[in-house]
């Protein structure tokens, strides 16, 4: 991406596309089920999203 | 100099790894429980998982209540027994409270033979009774006329005989066994076809010279050949043995039992003595003998899991792809992802046991409550599925996680007791 004239020229839409999705495998599934190569991580919110068991593992761990 | 909390805990787990690494299980007798757990008292009961009333167990753990106590001479028949149960006859106690194991309903009175294995390293047993077989046994909730013939069998003629044919020479080394075992295939919970073959050929010499009668000597060559999971016993006692010397370190997060009684779930941890933080149990998902659907299927149950505590079990699937396909978990390449995902829960590899497949990476072990809550992965434990009604038996095998609400109970309660809040 670069800057010129006070405009963004982005080249995103016009190389290749190249996707890393990061937890919830369904925007990689759409993406897949269109040709394009997906690389899928899987992860999810540390407690599943507790914010009370997060608040401990941050004080127990490192 | 003060440590910091974080600092604590690390040192506290890295002493416990270190102890479970240096164990040294060594199979050295087999003697009666009563023997070998002298507070074991007549009309007393051990059962595997967490503590339980009558009133809440299951059908299979009822079944084969009602078996012991014909067994023991305590009841004259089973509708005797139940309705002496049911009246509070019989003192209900966890085996893991006693330095013992069962599988699945793992049950354990006075008179039934138990192994002994001893950690060496740390001079503390662990116990745990013969392997029945397949088929209609007690721990599967089996209770008729067949399955407490072959109990007094293993009683009068298999203990007896393993006693006098293990006490002849030393002990049998079991960290060795099971490492080759691990390269041959096994992961020691749904797959002991290469240790219970490297056992035998360590028993067979010393039988053959210490029991004299032929026939006696036939059937133990029978019984122990046809059993391809006669090892499972002995590695839960293996594995009980090298956890128990983890126990009660202060600050410690890594789980010492994890158990089932056929209704809940329940886990210990080091640095929270002998508390259990329990969970419904989980149904597991596997497949069904022929003529048995999942419709017949009692929820995951026994202390067995104290194989995947260790380290194998589940968490070595990637050594037994062939058992794999046997509990329904896919293929050999999703058998090797399961081992690397219990390694994201565990705290260390262990160099002595170690899995071909994944290019010798030691089998993950030292399950740290803190991983499992922060990573929602919860631990893989492969299992024999039992019939729900008492007296059936076994329908199937199969694989169950551990439920993570246990683990996240026993961070709660682990951050109380070091005052975090």
């Amino acid at each position: 991406m670069t800057e010129e004239k006070g405009k963004i020229k982005s080249g995103l839409l016009n190389s290749e596309i190249r996707v890393v999705n990061i937890g919830l495998t369904r925007f990689a599934d759409d993406l897949m089920s269109q040709g394009i190569e997906v690389v899928q991580v899987d992860w999810t919110p540390p407690a599943r999203g507790n914010p009370r068991l997060a608040d401990l593992l941050s004080k127990l761990t490192d | 100099m003060t440590l910091s909390l974080q600092q604590q805990i690390f040192s506290a787990n890295k002493e416990a790894l270190q102890r479970l690494l240096e164990a040294d299980p060594v199979l050295v007798d087999v003697v009666s429980a009563g023997e070998a757990i002298p507070d074991l008292n007549d009309h007393m009961i051990l059962h595997a998982g967490p503590p339980i009333d009558w009133n809440e167990m299951c059908g299979p753990m009822r079944g084969a209540i009602a078996g012991v106590a014909v067994y023991e001479g305590w009841a004259k028949n089973l509708k005797q027994a139940e309705n002496l149960a049911s009246k509070g006859a019989f003192e209900l106690h966890p085996n893991h409270h006693f330095s013992a194991v069962g599988p699945m309903t793992g049950l354990t009175t006075r008179s039934q033979p138990v192994l002994v294995v001893e950690n060496r390293k740390f001079s503390n047993r662990a116990f745990c009774t013969i392997n029945e077989g397949l088929g209609k046994v007690m721990r599967f909730g089996g209770n008729d006329d067949s399955v407490l013939l072959r109990l007094a069998w293993l009683r009068d003629i298999l203990g007896p005989a393993l006693s006098k044919a293990l006490k002849a020479e030393s002990g049998i080394l079991l960290k060795p066994l099971i490492a080759r075992g691990l390269t041959m295939g096994d992961e020691m919970h749904q797959r002991n076809v290469g240790c219970s073959s490297l056992i035998i050929r360590e028993l067979a010499p010393r039988l053959a010279k210490k029991v004299s009668n032929n026939d006696h000597l036939a059937e133990i060559f029978a019984f122990l050949g046809n059993n391809d999971q006669f090892f499972l016993n002995i590695a839960m006692a293996t594995g009980k043995a090298i956890m128990d010397p983890l126990h009660n370190i202060h600050a410690s997060t890594i789980v010492t039992a994890m158990s089932r009684n056929g209704t809940e779930f329940g886990i210990r941890v080091s640095g929270l003595g002998n508390q259990w933080f329990t969970a419904p149990v989980e149904m597991p998902q596997g497949l069904y003998f022929p003529g048995f659907t999942a419709t017949d299927a009692n929820p995951d149950m026994g202390d067995s899991t104290i194989v995947e505590t260790v380290g194998l079990g589940g968490f070595a699937m990637a050594a037994a792809p062939a058992v794999a396909g046997f509990v329904g978990a896919g293929t050999a390449s999703e058998a090797a992802n399961t081992s690397r995902l219990m390694a994201e829960i565990t705290l260390a590899q262990n160099p002595a046991w170690t899995m071909p497949s994944l290019d010798f990476k030691g089998v993950p072990t030292g399950i740290d409550i803190r991983l499992v809550v922060e990573t929602a992965i919860a631990p893989m434990i492969n299992t024999g599925i039992a019939h729900k009604e008492p007296g059936v038996g076994q329908v199937g095998a199969g694989v169950v996680r551990a439920p993570l609400e246990c683990f996240e109970k026993a961070l709660e309660a682990f951050a109380d007791k070091v005052g975090v809040k």
